[in-house]
């Protein structure tokens, strides 16, 4: 297993006022995203546990294309991975941060 | 207008559509209650993971694979636990399980609230095994006096783990089942009967032996399972409804009725080698075509064949 942590400033917090949402499940290419709204609205982070080892530079890439394009301000994304591909991730993350951003019933 | 009953009528689209064996655990829960009803216990933002799997260097979920809470089945009380056939097969480790247990111990003390058990699991979690062993018996005991208190406990099974091992025996233990084709109930799974007993015995890799071994047909048709239900969330949502009315005692005499069920089931079919004899032995005429059968007429079929013993199990 291999831990990696990112920390991103970005320009506005995610929209919404829910406090958690969950996406995913860990299995074989698969991966869950845990995202909750605990930090400063200008803050971003993602904690990522990975059973795939030495893949940090991809990952670093996918996390600054979802930091650039979804602009996730405040919320703090945990990730436990099954070795899935990139595309799978960026899925996922983009998943986790629209579920968090629907109105609350 | 208030949005509330566009938000129902989406949900009940999505429950007719959404196949049960496809879904995942959190999905299954989310439609199979009412809409926005669902309150869960120790979700995965506690983080209460398993203890154990960094041991092997294997991944982490935050629920362990066992979702549990409460929420509203058309308007009525019931208690929820769902696990994720996908993660580690979802099998029973020590967290996954004790968040079985401690909800069962909740419907103890509650007594007239139902349990539902979405099961999906492969059995006992083999990194932890003590741990799971330990679980399934402690989730036995609980279940039973979850029972024993008035409580009913319903299993639904229909996911891609199957209902097996020590989750086979949690089955045997509740109120009543309801199962889909793609539901397979057994304790011994067909990889572990190959292992032990030989290929002669029973090849795994036979696809249609396994289902009409273990499938959801078979099992209703012996009675291990009270109900057969189309692999979609509303026919388990349905059939789940049907099962918690149903009045069902438990008490001794129900259970030597269960007893006695069990040993006129083993003298009438125990010389049987194929579920195909055992079938033509219930008196079913065209034995051979319940496998390709469609769900509706399997299920006329089987109401004509025998009623469930409601005065057993």
């Amino acid at each position: 297993m291999e831990t990696l942590s990112y920390h991103h400033k970005v320009p506005q917090r995610a929209a919404g006022s829910k406090r958690m949402a969950i996406v995913g499940v860990v299995a074989s290419g698969n991966l869950e995203v845990l995202v909750e709204r605990v930090l400063p609205d200008t803050h971003c982070e993602l904690d990522i546990k990975t059973a795939a080892e030495g893949f940090g530079a991809v990952w670093e890439r996918v996390v600054a294309d979802f930091v650039e394009l979804r602009s996730p301000g405040g919320l703090r994304l945990s990730v436990n991975d099954g070795g899935a591909r990139p595309d799978t991730v960026a899925l996922r993350l983009a998943q986790a941060v629209r579920l968090i951003e629907e109105l609350e019933p | 207008m208030s949005t509330a009953p566009i938000a129902k009528r989406d949900a009940g689209d999505q429950r007719k559509a959404v196949s049960w064996y496809e879904a995942s655990a959190r999905e299954r829960v989310r439609l199979f209650l009412d809409v926005h009803s669902f309150q869960e216990f120790i979700g995965p933002e506690k983080r209460e993971i398993s203890p154990h799997l960094r041991t092997f260097n294997l991944p982490e979920q935050f629920d362990d694979g066992m979702i549990v809470g409460r929420g509203l089945l058309e308007g009525r009380k019931v208690f929820i636990a769902a696990q994720e056939g996908r993660f580690m097969g979802g099998a029973f480790g020590e967290v996954h399980g004790a968040k079985l247990t401690g909800l069962l111990r909740a419907v103890r003390d509650a007594q007239s609230i139902p349990l539902v058990i979405l099961l999906d699991t492969g059995g006992v979690r083999l990194q932890e095994a003590n741990a799971g062993e330990l679980a399934i018996a402690e989730i036995m005991r609980a279940l039973i006096e979850a029972r024993t208190a008035g409580a009913k406990v319903v299993g639904l099974i229909g996911g891609r783990a199957g209902c097996y091992g020590g989750g086979g025996l949690i089955a045997g233990c509740c109120s009543a089942l309801a199962v889909s084709e793609q539901g397979r109930i057994s304790v011994s799974g067909p990889e572990v009967i190959e292992t032990n007993r030989g290929v002669e015995e029973f090849d795994s890799k036979d696809r249609a032996l396994v289902w009409r071994t273990m499938g959801g047909k078979h099992r209703r048709l012996l009675g291990v399972a009270d109900m057969f239900v189309d692999d979609t969330i509303e026919s388990f949502r349905l059939a789940a409804l049907h099962l918690i009315r149903r009045s069902s005692r438990f008490d001794t005499d129900v259970l030597e009725s269960e007893q006695l069920r069990l040993s006129q089931r083993l003298q009438q079919f125990g010389l049987c080698t194929d579920a195909i004899d055992i079938w033509r032995a219930a008196g079913i005429g065209d034995a051979e075509a319940i496998p390709g059968m469609a769900t509706d007429d399997f299920i006329a079929l089987a109401n004509t064949i025998r009623e469930p013993r409601y005065d057993a199990r």
